[in-house]
């Protein structure tokens, strides 16, 4: 690991200034579970972290128009937390899914939505791939059992987070603070794939921060699965998992998002399947019909084509337990 | 009355018969009743030292004056140094020294594949120090992946040095029995590369002396086998073997695969000449995976007959290894002919080393799913099929239907495999094994009373996690009357005698006739020394509620340490030796497995396993136990989980950490009902390696069983398991 400088902010707007326009010269940590892997391995290598103490943005607060999770908020606390478990059990069903409790007691929701890449390419320094500033996926026609299934190219990363799908689906929208203040972006325009920006996964700069994670409340009657397999149960990412949120009026879908898991270089969105349920009591056949859409565009790499099965399954049992 | 027993000694590394003099007792174990410590729970002495911290491994130890070592390692399977500065590297603070051959222009075979050691201050100079080598490479085209490197083969492209000789077997005229009448089946079985994953890497700590001991070399080291490390760093440093030390006490596991000191010893050496000083050099979680050995991937074609009673009849092997030259096929069956064929395929990845119980748990599965596709195909319940071909096998027969009682195999076992309705199915299967686990005559073990009642018991040999501590401990505490507690086992050290390495599963059957005869012996010496003081002739007393009394007359008596006060100044020392008649070796054992598979995603659990083993006399059931846990949960991660993966194009190590590289964990660990087939009267047996021959094959049946899919290479992961189904039912 390179030697750094590390900086403590005494709260968002000093470790704003303390981040820089360059990558490699400030990096904000959470909990540092990612990051400290990444500079132990040579991966990225800034001058400085700056780091945000974890009671500055520790909270959640219950608003009659939303729920807002402060960004350093623990992957612990989001399990336990009862204003979450009442709420918004998905979130909980995500946090629980993920990692081991050592890390979820370190990680926090935002460092959770800004992790980086897992594919192996990325993480071992021998391989300059694109994501590291290289000009080959080596994933693309390597080893790729891992890697995506859908929106790929030229990268085929997956995103590791399991918050990400869950919030999405949620239509939560993020926080971020900036050298010139505040704004508030949807999840939906949060992430990016390869093909727009290839080095990072979302539309965050050198010197941003995502301070809160604000989930609007959901009407009556809906319900908010999250579900993940795991080749591992213990500790694992996802080999595929679905974040399903829908309304439902005497059993009828009225409101439905969903957003796949372990699949595409993002959260991936699966409007189609959302189409079909809209308006229909949800049997196992039209559960069956709609994830069948939401992969009618996978395109497998060598060693994945077990993840369209694998994604089908997991997005119907996923809508089927949020009919339950 | 003393009696004259040949045993056979190694001198000069030569086996030699020699007579020895023991007492009437020793040659057989009392039986199991009657004694007050051995064959009963106790637990381990170390537990609480090791679970404190208090115990200090390799690892830890820090000299005064220590340097940190690290290695630069080829990072893919062939790979051209182009370009290193070991200037850059020397002007980093805290650098001492490099050694090695760091020459651009140098060709690397492995990935992981050791370059130079670099020695500094700290941690983390030395890997400023690595880092500022700047090591820049070319990959070059590799034999990456056994499949792949056989289509090449079958294609005629790959280059002759890919495969090695051919070794080939054959036994009765197995071609005509596959080509006549019966049942037949055919495929290809596969196996994959999956590692020992100690948690302490390889490697050591070693310390040159100062001063008047400038020509001494201390070195604590993480190993199998303390005397071999001790003759390794003897011949590499050519100082005198009575000024060589080598420590292991404790040691984070090994396998089978820390024997050797290997490059990171070699370099180790070298750096403390040129600096000095102590150096640590231990393999970091990458290098550990990459250069310290495996248990090589297979792959089979394999086909087989049987007739329509279920009498396997032929079976024939085509094998192929991942730089191994093979394993042993077809496993315990009998087949009435066969023929086998295997060949080494030279692949640009890490040598496979010894790993628990070499060349079985691969040879096992492939075999026992043969054996079940016969069994299914020929319409007998594969257990039937296998009580027939073991009929005349009393041992085996027993152990089988106590591993079937245990599952439930009768209420479980799926008459039409993948037939229970829903996505999550369940199913039974098994699988045997066989070993060996005797003792010989390498370890002696010195026992000391001392005039104040303490107890001393001395062996050079290491305690690879298996209980050899607390089993000494109890054993001499048997024989002396006292409790395990009461017993100082002072072990690792090569200076407190020779040792035997521990691998094949020998150490306790070693140690535990020698800790029995030192203990014995240091008795008889004590009884001799105390006759006097009780008025009664040696032989006349015996050891009785923890005094010493004259046999018949309990009220004449000395307790333990009044007893002890007679020695004066004249502590007792003896050296138990290894003799006949207190171990054997050869085992049998099978082990049978309750799986839930949810056929949508491929999912394998495990839900109950059950290990069916004999191993003799057991001197400590805790610690027997928990090698057999132990051994089931490794064979579960071979079966479901573990698999090394390269890049198919450079060879390049992709899977090198303890995130990607999946060992079974908490949620992955079943029920597991550990049995005894007990025979104390065969006397002590090692039972490490066993255990984790069945899981691969009891687990893959246990699949078959509970879904119709047969799994044919291990492990059976998501992936394997749906695009299997696809291919075999058509779905999915």
């Amino acid at each position: 690991m390179k030697n750094f400088e590390y900086a403590s902010a005494r709260d968002t707007r000093q470790a704003v200034s303390f981040l820089g326009t360059d990558w490699n010269a400030a990096r904000i940590m959470g909990g540092g579970t990612d990051l400290l892997d990444e500079m132990k391995e040579r991966l990225v290598e800034p001058d400085r972290i700056v780091h945000l103490p974890m009671a500055a943005l520790d909270y959640i607060k219950s608003t009659p128009r939303a729920i807002v999770i402060g960004a350093t908020t623990t992957i612990a606390t989001l399990e336990t937390h009862p204003v979450i478990k009442q709420h918004l059990p998905g979130l909980a069903q995500a946090a629980t899914s993920l990692a081991t409790p050592q890390i979820r007691n370190m990680g926090t929701i935002g460092g959770n939505l800004c992790q980086r890449p897992r594919c192996w390419y990325y993480r071992n320094a021998e391989y300059p791939c694109l994501k590291k500033g290289g000009s080959t996926c080596y994933a693309k026609d390597g080893a790729n059992k891992y890697n995506a299934i859908l929106g790929g190219g030229p990268s085929y990363i997956v995103h590791p987070s399991d918050i990400a799908p869950m919030a999405l689906a949620l239509n939560a929208s993020v926080r971020i603070a900036g050298p010139k203040g505040e704004r508030l972006v949807p999840l939906d325009s949060f992430f990016t794939l390869p093909n727009k920006n290839i080095t990072r996964e979302n539309i965050l700069e050198p010197n941003e921060i995502v301070t809160e994670i604000i989930v609007p409340t959901l009407p009556v009657g809906s319900r908010s699965v999250y579900l993940k397999v795991k080749e591992r149960d213990t500790q694992d990412f996802a080999l595929a998992s679905a974040g399903v949120a829908v309304t439902l009026k005497n059993g009828v879908v009225q409101v439905a998002r969903i957003a796949l898991g372990g699949v595409a270089p993002i959260p991936w969105r699966a409007p189609e399947a959302e189409a079909i349920i809209k308006g229909h009591k949800l049997t196992p056949q039209l559960a069956q019909t709609a994830a069948e859409a939401a992969l009618k565009n996978a395109k497998p790499l060598n060693d994945n084509a077990y993840k369209v099965p694998l994604a089908i399954t997991t997005l119907r049992r996923a809508l089927l337990a949020a009919m339950a | 009355m003393p009696k004259k027993m040949k045993i056979t000694v190694v001198e000069n590394g030569f086996d030699k018969e020699v007579e020895i003099e023991v007492p009437d007792e020793a040659g057989s174990w009392p039986k199991p009743d009657t004694m007050r410590v051995v064959n009963k729970r106790e637990p381990r002495m170390d537990g609480f030292a090791k679970v404190t911290g208090h115990a200090k491994y390799a690892l830890d130890v820090r000299p005064p004056g220590m340097l940190w070592a690290k290695m630069l390692r080829a990072p893919y399977g062939k790979a051209r140094l182009k370009s290193i500065d070991t200037d850059a590297a020397s002007k980093i603070e805290g650098f001492k020294a490099i050694t090695g051959d760091p020459k651009a222009g140098r060709e690397f075979s492995f990935a992981g594949e050791p370059v130079c050691a670099v020695a500094a201050t700290s941690e983390e100079a030395a890997d400023d120090a690595l880092h500022a080598l700047n090591a820049q490479w070319e990959a070059l085209p590799a034999v990456t992946t056994l499949e792949k490197a056989l289509s090449d083969v079958k294609n005629g492209d790959a280059g002759k040095n890919i495969l090695g000789d051919p070794q080939k077997r054959e036994t009765g005229n197995a071609d005509a029995a596959l080509q006549g009448a019966g049942t037949k089946v055919e495929g290809r079985y596969q196996t994959s590369t999956v590692h020992h994953v100690c948690l302490e890497p390889h490697g050591q700590t070693i310390a040159p002396g100062t001063g008047a001991d400038s020509k001494k070399l201390t070195v604590w080291a993480t190993t199998q086998g303390i005397q071999g490390i001790h003759e390794q760093f003897v011949s590499t440093s050519k100082l005198k073997a009575s000024d060589v030390e080598v420590i292991c006490e404790y040691m984070g596991g090994g396998f089978g695969s820390k024997f050797s000191i290997g490059p990171e010893g070699r370099f180790a050496w070298e750096l403390s000449q040129q600096t000095g000083a102590p150096i640590k050099l231990l393999c970091d979680r990458k290098g550990e995976f990459q250069s310290q050995g495996n248990r090589p991937g297979y792959i089979a074609d394999i086909r087989a007959a049987a007739t329509p009673d279920g009498k396997i009849t032929a079976i024939d092997v085509d094998n192929y290894g991942a730089n191994s030259g093979g394993c042993a096929m077809p496993y315990v069956y009998k087949f009435d002919t066969s023929r086998t064929q295997q060949r080494e395929v030279r692949l640009n990845a890490g040598a496979p080393t010894a790993f628990r119980a070499p060349g079985h748990p691969e040879a096992s599965f492939m075999t026992e799913a043969v054996v079940d596709d016969l069994a299914y195909k020929v319409g007998l319940d594969p257990l039937e099929f296998r009580r027939k071909h073991f009929a005349n096998d009393k041992k085996r027969m027993r152990q089988m239907a106590a591993g079937a009682q245990a599952i439930g195999w009768e209420q479980k076992f799926q008459k039409q495999p993948g037939s229970m309705p829903g996505a999550k199915k369940r199913g039974v299967g098994m699988a045997v094994h066989a070993w060996g686990g005797g003792g010989g005559p390498s370890t002696p073990i010195t026992c000391k009373i001392h005039p104040d009642g303490s107890v001393e018991a001395l062996s050079g040999t290491q305690d690879l996690g298996t209980g050899t501590r607390t089993v000494i401990a109890m054993i001499v505490a048997e024989e002396l009357g006292l409790k395990p507690t009461d017993i100082t086992v002072e072990i690792g050290h090569r200076s407190y005698g020779n040792a035997g390495g521990s691998g094949g599963s020998t150490t306790c059957a070693s140690v535990s006739p020698a800790a029995f005869m030192a203990g014995l012996q240091a008795r008889l010496a004590l009884f001799n020394a105390v006759a006097p003081a009780l008025s009664a002739k040696p032989d006349e007393l015996e050891l009785r509620d923890g005094t010493i009394a004259v046999k018949g007359n309990p009220a004449r008596n000395l307790t333990w340490k009044q007893a002890t006060a007679k020695l004066g100044m004249n502590p007792i020392s003896s050296v138990g030796q290894w003799v006949p008649g207190l171990s054997s070796s050869g085992v049998a054992g099978c082990g049978f497995a309750e799986v839930e598979v949810d056929v949508e995603t491929g999912k394998v659990h495990v839900v109950r396993y059950v290990a069916v083993q004999d191993s003799g006399l057991v001197i400590n059931p805790t610690t027997w136990e928990s090698q057999i846990l132990g051994g089931v949960i490794q064979g579960l991660g071979y079966a479901t989980l573990e698999e090394r993966h390269l890049d198919p194009r450079d060879a390049g190590f992709l899977n090198a950490n303890l995130l990607d590289y999946k060992v079974p964990m908490s949620k992955e660990i079943p029920e597991i009902i550990v049995i005894n087939d007990p025979e104390p009267e065969r006397g002590v047996i090692g039972v490490g390696e066993p255990p984790i021959i069945s899981p691969g094959g009891a687990i893959a049946n246990a699949v078959y069983n509970a879904t119709g899919v047969r799994m044919r290479h291990l492990p059976i992961t998501p992936d394997k398991f749906l695009m299997a189904m696809r291919e075999q039912k058509g779905v999915a």
